[in-house]
């Protein structure tokens, strides 16, 4: 097949294909390796943009928001401060703590690599380079999220510390909890498309983008995603000043490089996933006929929100651990049901075409958050009347006191 | 033996090492992780059965949620530190004898029936429109709109009575903090 | 339809073996010098008191309890979603009662104070 410009993917799995079986391979075999390759690749190419260049990119966005330089001597602009700081982690003593479970201690930081990295076989990055596209891969990015919670879970268990434990204890809780209207928000795009393949989402955004049939689904999945992920204003268990290092205490070395790696990997991960899902992924002008647009396309509409979550994490104040699970509880939970109900009938009784749906669902949505905010203001007028009434009873109580 | 019939019986294995595991662990926190490792592999013979979608699910409910109540049950008794002796009792072998005389039963009695054969058949109806068959069957009249209402009303009791069950410890501890 | 799953066959172990990769290069690399100090669990810089067990709230374990039977919830309602094209009004709002019963479970435990941190 003749280089297409616009299409290198096909181009470049064309000719490895043909090329393996030029020497003799099967074609089955012959695909299998290269699905292999493909895998090694795509994994390689995470690890070291999430542990290097984006622990990079951090610090350096950071730096500017807080009206500084961040790292700009080693190497240019200070590119190569990841490779460096990779480098130091990997010759640090490893120590494990004494009493600590070895086997379960050293295999929580591959767990939860693994659970981020895995997330990545579903995402499309072009019309013709995803890595698999499996048809149920909503579900298959929740459940790959689940093992990184698992994961913690044993990592702070492992580590035979209080502080850690403790620290353990209150991530998953906090992540278990956020997972809740994350998965009934999902629910969202996949009655848009009829499939949970995210392939498929991303094709059923040709005319329209889901963030404007549905924003208010949009904003609680990417809410719930930064909550999962432990990044601020929900970033409580990190926090300098509180419970140490919370579950990653004990780590050392590049074990803890790894948790660190996979923590930056996964806010990449979740604004690819927003990206994807609700700003139509590799959707734009001409994107169909040129894979290779569409994948500029994903990538700068993948850095808007990724820029958007790291310019949240500096302007916004921390997030109590009481108020973090009641903004889930009572907030985000019946938010997601009611915009998944809201959204549902909805969609039934607009008509086909977009206009008429965008209108629908327009009206719907801002009905909803209407309500919410009523919902909301009437519930703070009680509680500012119960607070008024108890001053009362106390300046009351301190009064007859005095006498 | 294709490649699937290998992966079958490797996946099989560590599953049923795992379970035994299971039930053999001192700790308890290893018999929980243990645990995690059988429920992977059911998910693994899902996938081999072409159901990705249950596959899934298993790993989020089972793994994602069952398992982390499980651990946090585990520790939720002060014993999860401490090796607490074999669990294994005196009579282990009239357990073991039954259920290996279970699974000879079940093996004589599945392979009397013809269509159970040594590689998974086919679906008759191509999987990508098995989910959505279901969907709509789950709300079709002649369906099973009945058995998925009451599944809702049966998440509900679950719910309400779990939270009777956990709860009054907590108003004790209350009124304790009241006086 | 085996084939879509090849690839996270393959990928999921090859993540799982680069970070193994890279802890191996680490313990291979650095020094190892152990010492009953530096192996002593950290407490603030202070001597541990008292075994590794913490006071583990019942609330943890409620938070759980309600994240299992909404994600069982959530995973009903997944083949509704993937049929929604094809459905009608009336099965739409089979769905809607679905959720609105299980939304009824969680004012439930709003108004018992199971969702309260204390």
């Amino acid at each position: 097949m003749d280089f297409n410009f616009w299409d290198p993917f096909t181009w470049i799995g064309e000719w490895l294909l043909n090329l393996l079986v030029g020497w003799g391979l099967a074609e089955t075999i012959a695909l299998t390796l290269l699905r292999f390759a493909g895998a090694v690749v795509l994994a390689l190419v995470l690890l070291l943009i999430g542990g290097v260049l984006f622990t990079w990119l951090d610090r350096k966005l950071s730096a500017r928001i807080q009206d500084r330089l961040g790292p700009n001597r080693v190497g240019p602009f200070g590119l190569f401060q990841g490779i460096a700081d990779t480098l130091k982690l990997l010759t640090k003593e490893d120590i494990i703590p004494a009493g600590a479970d070895k086997i379960v201690f050293n295999l929580a930081p591959l767990l939860v690599t693994m659970s981020v990295v895995g997330i990545w076989a579903v995402v499309p990055f072009a019309p013709t380079l995803i890595g698999t596209d499996l048809n149920v891969g909503l579900l298959y990015i929740i459940s790959v999220g689940s093992i990184g919670t698992l994961g913690i879970m044993m990592a702070g268990w492992a580590s035979n510390n209080k502080f850690a434990l403790l620290g353990a204890f209150r991530t998953v809780a906090q992540m278990v909890a956020y997972e809740v209207p994350m998965v009934v928000v999902l629910l969202v795009p996949t009655m848009f498309t009829g499939s949970m393949s995210v392939h498929a989402i991303v094709e059923g955004q040709s005319s329209l983008w889901y963030v404007a049939l549905a924003p208010v689904a949009a904003l609680i999945f990417l809410t719930t995603s930064i909550a999962e992920l432990g990044r601020a204003p929900f970033d409580l268990l990190e926090a300098e000043s509180e419970l140490v290092a919370g579950f990653n205490t004990e780590y050392t070395g590049i074990k803890w490089g790894m948790f660190f790696a996979s923590e930056f990997l996964h806010g990449l991960t979740i604004s690819a996933l927003t990206a994807a899902i609700f700003l139509g992924g590799w959707q734009g002008p001409g994107a169909e006929a040129r894979p290779l647009l569409g994948f500029v396309y994903f990538m700068i509409k993948t850095m808007v929100v990724y820029f958007g979550v790291t310019l949240l994490r500096f302007s916004m104040p921390r997030v109590r651990i009481d108020q973090l699970l009641d903004l889930n509880w009572k907030f985000l939970t019946p938010l997601a049901l009611a915009a998944v109900c809201v959204t549902a009938v909805a969609e039934k009784l607009a008509l086909a075409t977009n206009w008429s749906r965008l209108g629908v669902h327009i009206i719907a949505n801002v009905g909803l958050l209407i309500l919410t905010l009523g919902a909301l203001w009437v519930r703070a007028r009680m509680v500012r009347r119960r607070f008024e009434t108890e001053q009362m009873r106390l300046a009351a109580r301190s009064e007859s006191a005095a006498d | 033996m294709t490649i699937a019939q290998i992966v079958f019986l490797v996946i099989s294995a560590t599953t049923l090492v795992a379970s035994i595991l299971v039930v053999t662990s001192r700790k308890m926190v290893h018999a929980a992780l243990w645990l995690v490792l059988s429920l992977g592999g059911v998910a693994v013979l899902f996938v081999l059965l072409q159901a990705s979608f249950l596959a899934v699910v298993q790993v989020v409910i089972y793994i994602g949620a069952i398992a982390i109540l499980i651990i946090f049950a585990v520790m939720l008794t002060r014993r999860m530190m401490y090796d607490t002796g074999s669990p294994i009792n005196r009579y282990w072998w009239a357990g073991a004898l039954a259920a290996v005389l279970l699974f000879a039963g079940l093996v004589v009695m599945l392979g009397q029936i013809p269509s159970i054969t040594t590689q998974a058949s086919a679906l008759p109806i191509p999987e990508g429109e098995l989910l959505s068959l279901l969907g709509t069957a789950l709300v079709d009249v002649n369906g099973y709109m009945l058995p998925f209402e009451v599944a809702s009303v049966l998440l509900l009791a679950a719910l309400i009575g779990s939270l009777v069950v956990a709860r009054p410890m907590e108003r004790k501890t209350e009124e304790g903090d009241k006086r | 339809m085996h084939d879509q799953w090849t690839f996270i066959a393959f990928f999921l172990p090859v993540g799982f073996l680069a970070a193994a990769v890279a802890i191996i290069a680490g313990r291979l690399l650095g020094p190892r010098k152990p010492n009953p100090i530096k192996q002593s669990t950290y407490e603030c810089g202070i001597e541990t008191v008292g075994e590794a067990w913490v006071q583990f709230r019942i609330q943890y374990y409620i938070f759980a309890l309600i994240f299992v039977i909404f994600d069982v919830e959530a995973v009903f309602l997944f083949p509704w979603a993937v049929a929604y094209n094809k459905l009608q009004l009336y099965m739409v709002l089979e769905g809607v009662l679905f959720i609105l019963i299980l939304a009824v479970g969680l004012f439930y435990a709003w108004r018992k104070g199971a969702l309260e941190w204390s």
